[in-house]
């Protein structure tokens, strides 16, 4: 019964989301005020009616009810209720629910959160909002309804994808999603800003929260896909350039310059074309994302089975969305005039240094990713192009991005000063080369890309302070007055401190990364131990255990420094008879500046076994930089001046009546 | 800003829509054989256990050939060989198997149970199988007179494999 | 005791998911039974491809630097099972059959690059993680030069046409004049 309520309410957000595709946009052309003021409440009901249908979803899944065939494809009865519950989004057709149901909450959250919105524009951008739901409800309820049910029910369901039994896993979609989708708002806002043919500084401070608050959901959700795999595939990896991680990075690369683009349309009223390029761009992404991952046109471990159907189904949204959007660009673009002038030297300057080079590492993955599949379509011939192309394109062009990135915000509007700027940042280049030195003595001689690495982690975390330290006037004026000035910043100035720092720390982290991890593979019987990068770790004993929905080989061991114990570690090795499939449960200790990584592999035969032994330094800064990146964006996110709106028409004639002309 | 410069990304953007639209008709899963026109290598595989008879690559030369590498844990095998076997009683063509990874034993037993198509048959711990650019099984080859690689199917031949793709080919390298 | 008889098989089913899925092929009236097949042996293989580095011990070559080199011929080699793995990271046979013989190759005195033409002569240019420089690949090497170049040059021209705007026309003799007056005017008050 709650399936078909959920089923019936599918089609229900479906038919009123067509009506709020249609009614609002015709009123906001025709300035009829009771069609547009029908926008909110429909893009509020379509919100209730998808989270209906997901819930129902969810609801089968819990009570693992396996007349629903995708229930029984996807989960079983032996799963812990955790994993049933986030087994809704572990295929195809449960996570375009999950995606849908994003659609409709940041459509309703512009239906709530835009007082400040002047009525047509909201109706215009929650008009265009239910185009794409409509577009993908479609896309559901004809080739990938979760709703179908199976006869005769199956005892027992297939079971979920050992891999995706995890608790880091398990809300690693959702963000994800809240990220890819939430950018749609973004694109909303582009499409009605074209369709008006207006772009000014009020459109840059609203389309900013939303961007923001994607932008932040969707670094939390990368960086949680990557720390999974680092725990998880058990060889310490934490990126491989996976076509399917490819097609959640670019949205996020993309949707920074996006962030950065705004800034100058909101403060200079310039770049409005490019700014609203960037805007459908970052969705545009999302969807050939969407499309790569679940059309079949490119093999990755990740993809979900694929149907051509379904692909052609999603490049014709594809098309539509982003080919319309494109089309709308070319004819209204150009009648964007901008006003703000600037020398190249600026902060605008290097912004728009900061957008070129985004650009282009955007444009390097994307690349990458489809070369193989365009080669093929043009040439016939198969190439592959994996991490080795990808790290050699990448990195180099994100050097002299992030070199720039401590510089730009010393840079002034329209006319900065190059050399004053260097000039205040001499404390930064001597702590950089300072870092580069003592890595080099440290680390051995060799270690000069490791070197510059940290050194560039230095520059831009001294870069950081300092700017920050000119702006509360710190030892220039006496403490309290900096602490007042520190209390009054705008949220707007300590989320970019927090933002580029964060960006800092992850620089350190990958370098540590790839420069210093260390590796040891052995044969080891339980009573031995080994020797890993000055700690010992010694195997007890292997043993036989079992779980909910597997059986496992786990080793206990202890992990010593000199004589003293730092910890247990349990790495396990899990078997899941229903699925026929493994696991490995690494176990991984960290003090927050290093890893300990300790895999369990296969049995000799002769009384030993397999062990793997990392030691990762500087790794957990990889996902606490990305945390401290969100963070920032979070912080932004609540600076007061988002909340401040368009004056309204009424206030300025009366506060024009009130001060007579002097 | 010229005009047709904003005409760029919605050109750029259809160029790429056409390539997807043409990139779902293809299989990426499928791939070609780094071997065709090349000459077989050169291998010696020991025979099943009970049987004499080996397979090396002096056993192709001089008539068009079949090769079908098989395994009796392999589930698509078991599929296609009802295919080998009415094509081996048409007598047109030999089938040559490499048993690949595979026990003596097994695999004997296998054939023995499902019949045995093969002209020859050697079994392979997997390193001729690299130097075939075989990646999983079953890989059915066709090598012609000269003893170079003509063609490579991969996955289990059906009756209109065979029709439509195989014996052409063969029937050409025969005359 | 891992399945060892559904890894590296094309198109291979499992009983129980062949059950659902062919009710599942005939409720979503997906005719392509192929497109199932293949469906269910990528899904396996999820099951089979995922964890573990999965260089052996026994594999490890004595000598530290061949050993070391043996690594990062790994590194840029794919592994055709799972797909998405090198050699070194993957758990199939045919990985581990790679990286025996990449070993073999350098303890015969091979070259990285004779060791990987090796292989790519078998396999084709599928294998390398790292796509040849050949005129097919081209704009794949090129292509982030020529993006950044792109940029470059249409956000130079972009400012040029702007600065243009900024500079006013020179002022007429007359309207110097009149300037001078004004600003005369304006000092004496």
């Amino acid at each position: 019964m709650i399936d078909e309520i959920g089923h019936f309410a599918l089609v229900l957000a479906l038919c009123i989301a067509v009506i709020q595709a249609t009614v609002p946009l015709y009123g906001a052309a025709k300035g009829d005020g009771a069609l547009i003021a029908l926008a909110r409440p429909a893009a509020l009901a379509q919100f209730v009616f998808v989270a209906t249908a997901f819930f129902a979803l969810m609801h089968a899944y819990a009570t693992s009810d396996f007349s629903m065939l995708n229930v029984a494809a996807n989960s079983s009865s032996m799963k812990p209720l955790l994993y049933k519950i986030t087994g809704v989004w572990s295929n195809h057709e449960g996570s375009m629910v999950l995606w849908v149901f994003m659609l409709s909450l940041f459509g309703a959250a512009v239906a709530v959160f835009s007082n400040n919105l002047p009525p047509a524009l909201r109706a215009r951008v929650l008009a265009v909002q239910a185009m794409i739901g409509v577009g993908f409800l479609l896309f559901i309820l004809f080739t990938s309804n979760p709703f179908l049910r199976l006869f005769p029910v199956p005892v027992d369901g297939n079971g979920l994808n050992p891999i995706l039994e995890d608790r880091g896993l398990a809300f690693h979609p959702p963000c994800l999603y809240a990220g890819y989708v939430g950018f749609s708002i973004s694109f909303c806002f582009a499409i009605a800003a074209l369709i008006e043919g207006r772009v000014d500084p009020a459109w840059a401070r609203w389309v900013r929260p939303w961007t923001l608050a994607a932008w932040c959901a969707l670094t939390v959700g990368i960086a949680m896909g990557s720390w999974w795999s680092y725990y998880t595939l058990g060889w310490g990896g934490w990126w491989y350039w996976d076509p399917v991680e490819n097609a959640s990075f670019m949205p996020w690369i993309i949707g920074t310059a996006l962030l950065h683009s705004a800034i100058v349309v909101e403060k200079r009223d310039t770049l409005k074309a490019w700014t609203i390029l960037l805007a459908i761009l970052t969705f545009s992404l999302s969807l050939i994302g969407t499309f790569l991952v679940r059309s079949g046109v490119l093999t990755s471990v990740h993809a979900f089975a694929s149907d051509p159907r379904r692909g052609v189904f999603i490049l014709l949204l594809l098309g539509v969305a982003t080919g319309g959007a494109l089309l709308l660009f070319a004819i209204r673009a150009p009648s964007l005039q901008g006003g703000g002038l600037f020398a190249p030297i600026s902060r605008e300057g290097g912004l728009l240094l900061n957008n070129l080079l985004l650009t282009t590492a955007a444009a390097t993955v994307l690349l990458g990713t489809l070369y193989p599949l365009f080669l093929d379509v043009v040439s016939k011939q198969k190439v592959s192009v994996g991490p080795p192309f990808f790290n050699m394109t990448f990195v180099p062009i994100m050097i002299p991005l992030l070199i720039a990135m401590a510089v730009g915000p010393m840079m002034s509007w329209k006319r900065g000063d190059l050399w004053a700027a260097l000039q205040r940042l001499k404390l930064g280049f001597a702590i950089a080369a300072g870092a580069a030195v003592l890595t080099m003595i440290v680390m051995g001689f060799k270690s000069v890309g490791a070197a510059c690495g940290l050194a560039l982690a230095a520059w831009i975390l001294t870069a950081v302070i300092v700017e920050w330290a000119g702006r509360i006037r710190l030892f220039s004026e006496p403490l309290g007055s900096s602490f007042r000035r520190a209390v009054r910043l705008p949220r707007a100035a300590w989320g970019m401190s927090f933002a580029h720092a964060g960006m800092a720390i992850v620089v350190a982290g990958i370098t540590g990364s790839s420069a210093w991890t260390v590796e040891k593979i052995e044969n080891v019987k339980p009573g031995g131990s080994v020797e890993l990068a000055g700690y010992t770790i010694a195997l007890d004993a292997v043993k036989d255990v079992r779980g909910p929905d597997y059986i496992a080989t786990r080793a206990d061991m202890r992990l010593l420094k000199g004589d003293e114990l730092i910890a247990q570690m349990h790495p396990e090795k899990r078997f899941f008879p229903l699925e026929n499939g493994n696991q490995t449960d690494v176990a991984i200790r960290t003090n927050l500046l290093a890893d300990v990584y300790a895999v369990i592999g296969d049995a000799d035969g002769k009384g030993s076994y397999t062990l793997r032994l990392y030691y990762n330094p500087l790794v957990p800064l990889i996902w606490l930089g990305a945390a401290t990146m969100a963070f920032g964006g979070l912080v932004s996110l609540s600076d007061r001046r988002h909340r401040v709106g368009a004056p309204r028409r009424a206030r300025i004639v009366a506060a024009a009546a009130a001060q007579p002309a002097e | 800003m010229r005009r047709w410069f904003y005409l760029l990304p919605i050109v750029v953007f259809g160029l790429m829509a056409a390539g997807f639209y043409v990139g779902l008709g293809i299989d990426s899963n499928v791939l070609p054989s780094a071997l065709i026109n090349e000459e077989a290598p050169t291998f010696d595989l020991p025979p099943l256990p009970g049987s004499d008879k080996g397979f090396s690559s002096a056993d192709l030369q001089g008539h068009v050939s079949l090769v079908n590498t098989f395994a009796s844990w392999c589930g698509p095998c078991r599929m296609e060989h009802p295919v080998l076997n009415a094509l081996a009683a048409r007598k047109q063509v030999p089938i040559y198997g490499i048993n690949y990874k595979d026990t003596g034993e097994a695999a004997n037993g296998w054939i023995k149970s499902l019949g045995d198509p093969y002209t020859r048959i050697g079994m392979d711990s997997g390193r001729v199988g690299i130097d075939w650019g075989v990646y999983g099984v079953p890989e059915t080859f066709i090598v012609d007179k000269t003893g170079h690689i003509r063609y490579k199917h991969v996955g289990p031949l059906s009756e209109a494999d065979i029709d439509d793709k195989i014996m052409p080919l063969v029937a050409k390298l025969q005359k | 005791m891992t399945p060892l008889s559904l890894r590296g098989a094309h198109g291979a089913t499992k009983q129980s998911r062949a059950a659902v899925k062919s009710i599942a092929t005939s409720l979503l009236r997906c005719a392509r039974k192929e497109v199932v097949k293949l469906a269910a042996c990528l899904a396996i293989l999820l099951g089979l491809c995922g964890p573990a580095h999965a260089v052996r011990p026994d594999e490890m070559l004595a000598d530290p630097v061949l050993e070391a080199r043996a690594r990062d011929i790994g590194k840029e080699l794919r592994c055709l099972v799972c797909r998405n793995q090198s050699i070194d990271d993957s758990e199939a046979d045919l990985a581990h059959d790679l990286r025996v013989l990449v070993r073999d190759r350098l303890k015969a005195g091979d070259t990285n690059r004779q060791a990987i033409d090796y292989i790519r002569a078998r396999y084709g240019d599928f294998v390398l993680l790292k796509p040849p420089f050949e005129v097919a690949t081209w704009l794949l090497w090129g292509g982030p030069a020529l993006v950044l170049l792109i940029g470059g040059l249409g956000i130079a021209r972009y400012l040029r046409r702007r600065s243009g705007l900024t500079d006013p026309p020179p002022l007429s003799p007359d309207e110097k004049r009149r300037l001078a007056d004004m600003l005369d005017t304006g000092a004496e008050r």
